[in-house]
């Protein structure tokens, strides 16, 4: 076990890697999906991962939080590094919130139950702490009115951001966006988007899979680009719009921005 | 007035919610949709109201107007009517209905029966009524019921025992129903969840027991509990056979449980279990606060059918000599006294047991509504 001072200690330096990977493969069977993947994370940075469908995107940031285990190389989250160690693995996952293309809220409870489940049961909150926070987080959401309606009452985005509101109130350190906008109507596409540049600007560790390039544009400092389940290019995003390296970003980039 | 309203101009987004037409809605909109809809449904409707009026009135007759309440035995109940058979002789049910229920559960003791289904009744409100005040201590209540009921009914500890073998009538076909409804879920929700473990071992244990008490009939494991557990017991070793019952029709019960429980599981979204992932919650807490929750909702269909043919697969115990309801009142028949009376007896068997398992439909499709949050995710 790594000691959590350490890590504590230093995080007011902006530039300590709160994310490292290295060397990381992982397979489906005998699939090869992500090909030695080499990636650091500063605290309080925002990446943009995009990339063709099956390019191993959203793999790559379900293997930061476990959902998907990797079978070679080393992930480091804030000091402690990804293994079978199931501990390890819980001290991880309540650190990192994640967002999901299809919202994945609890069905069966109310909007305010979703927050306040997981700092209720995982971080021993006392209840009425818990929803005072979660209302705290649904403001912060911008939807504190619909705090007693279930989830199948609630919009697409308005899905969203209660699933944005879950995962800040366990007061995760890096925030995992997988295409969080790609199931909504486009007319909730900016309300989703509105939350998570707010989000942004406070200063979260944030990596989002997604084709938004204005939003990549607007709070990334960085755009990564992948292919066939490599990493292919990693720039800053004016950089990578207007000047692309490589041939298949070009071709991806003519693709996605002119139709 | 409606006419105004039609001819009127709205302004964009102004238009009222008008009412619909009234001959599609209210009593005249459902009897011209259900019944007068078309030929062929209004000849089936007059076919069905003829039916009816020639079936309804004469079994109402028999079994309530002309039927006789008291009496000293058939002879006599049949002469109290116009011409025998011309209604039911419930006064054959009455004088038996105490052996009915209690079997040959000794008299003085019987208090001991009320008092377990006066406390069996608070168990059921304890845990279907949900507003009731002080919710926890009833649950607590409920799981205890089991084991309080066990000792009221078999006594020892302070109570003089009673054997097992007196036991017969509803009495004996509740304690085979209540108990088995009560083990099998939990032990079929264990099942299901085993079956679908990433631990290889606990998941061929589960398998091979689901499919081997599936693929035998509930009267060969009756069978076997009755006749060769003693040959697998130590020699001298007496297992109440009561009890070996009870313990095929649970876990046969449990296996049908476990797989539609299965069922429940695997129509959740693989997202559920990711989002309770992702939250941190371990493996029994996502079960239990997220999995669970959603995936007995979607089974309540196939839980509550596997508890009603459970119930009534009890009556199978007379095959192996243990007298339930149906058993009690098969042997009531041969009484010289009451020759010929198998249709009321039969009737009011019927009825029992179609209050008990109607109630258990009712409850299910109320419980299915209460949870309905409208998403099916």
């Amino acid at each position: 076990m790594n000691n959590p001072d350490d890590t504590q200690n230093i995080s007011v330096e902006p530039a300590e890697p709160i994310i490292t990977i290295n060397g990381m493969h992982k397979w489906f069977g005998d699939f090869h999906v992500l090909k030695n993947i080499n990636l650091e994370v500063r605290r309080g940075e925002r990446i943009v991962i995009c990339g063709p469908s099956g390019s191993g995107k959203s793999t790559l940031i379900r293997c930061i939080n476990r959902l998907e285990e990797h079978q070679q190389g080393t992930i480091t989250v804030d000091g402690t590094e990804l293994t079978q160690d199931l501990k390890n693995i819980e001290i991880i996952r309540s650190e990192v919130g994640m967002v999901f293309q299809q919202f994945n809220l609890f069905p069966h409870l109310t909007a305010l139950e979703n927050v306040t489940l997981a700092p209720i049961w995982v971080r021993k909150m006392p209840r009425a702490e818990a929803e005072e926070s979660a209302m705290k987080y649904l403001e912060r959401v911008k939807i504190p009115e619909q705090a007693l309606k279930y989830p199948g009452q609630l919009s697409g985005g308005q899905q969203q951001r209660v699933a944005i509101a879950r995962s800040l109130c366990m007061n995760p350190r890096i925030m995992l966006f997988d295409e969080p906008t790609s199931a909504l109507d486009p007319e909730m596409i900016k309300e989703v988007l509105d939350v998570m540049i707010e989000l942004a600007e406070s200063g979260m560790t944030m990596l989002v899979v997604t084709h938004e390039m204005g939003f990549a544009t607007a709070v990334a400092h960085r755009v990564i680009f992948m292919d066939e389940g490599q990493i292919i290019e990693e720039r800053p995003p004016r950089e990578f719009f207007e000047n692309p390296e490589h041939e298949r970003t070009k071709l991806f980039l003519s693709q996605i921005l002119h139709h | 007035m409606a006419q105004n309203q039609a001819k009127q101009a709205y302004a964009a987004g102004a238009h009222p919610d008008l009412p619909p037409p009234v001959r599609t809605t209210g009593p005249v909109g459902w009897i011209r949709a259900n019944l007068l809809s078309s030929p062929l449904n209004i000849t089936l409707t007059l076919l069905s109201a003829w039916l009816l009026w020639s079936i309804v009135p004469p079994v109402l007759n028999w079994a309530l107007f002309d039927a006789i309440w008291s009496a000293t035995d058939r002879k006599d109940c049949w002469a109290q009517m116009d011409e025998p058979r011309a209604g039911a002789c419930w006064a054959f049910i009455r004088g038996s209905f105490r052996l009915f229920i209690y079997g040959w559960y000794p008299e003085p003791e019987r208090w001991r029966v009320n008092v377990a289904f006066v406390l069996l009744l608070l168990a059921i409100v304890g845990v279907l009524r949900d507003n009731l005040p002080g919710k926890k201590y009833w649950l607590w209540f409920a799981v205890a019921f089991p084991f309080i009921g066990a000792w009221l009914i078999v006594g020892g500890f302070g109570l003089t025992p009673v054997g097992t073998q007196k036991l017969g009538g509803i009495l004996l076909t509740v304690i085979i129903g209540v108990t088995g409804i009560t083990f099998s879920l939990p032990l079929g929700i264990a099942l299901a969840l085993g079956r679908r473990s990433k631990l290889p071992a606990l998941r061929a244990v589960c398998v091979i027991f689901i499919e081997f008490i599936r693929g035998v009939p509930l009267i060969t494991l009756l069978f076997v509990a009755s006749t060769m557990l003693t040959y697998f017991l130590p020699p001298g070793s007496t297992f109440d056979l009561l009890m070996r019952v009870l313990i095929m029709v649970t876990l046969f019960s449990a296996a049908y449980i476990a797989e539609v429980v299965r069922g429940g599981l695997q129509g959740l979204s693989s997202g559920q279990y990711e989002a309770a992932d992702s939250l941190g919650l371990t493996y029994w807490k996502a079960h239990r606060l997220i999995i669970l929750p959603q995936a007995l909702k979607i089974s309540i269909p196939g839980i509550v059918n596997t508890f009603i043919g459970l119930y009534k697969d009890s009556v199978l115990v007379l095959i192996i000599g243990m007298m339930d309801i149906l058993g009690l009142g098969r042997a009531r028949l041969n009484d010289p006294d009451w020759l010929g009376l198998a249709p009321e007896l039969y009737l009011f068997i019927a009825l029992f047991f179609f209050l008990c398992c109607f109630s258990m439909a009712r409850y299910s499709l109320s419980l299915e509504k209460k949870l309905e949050t409208g998403h099916a995710q």
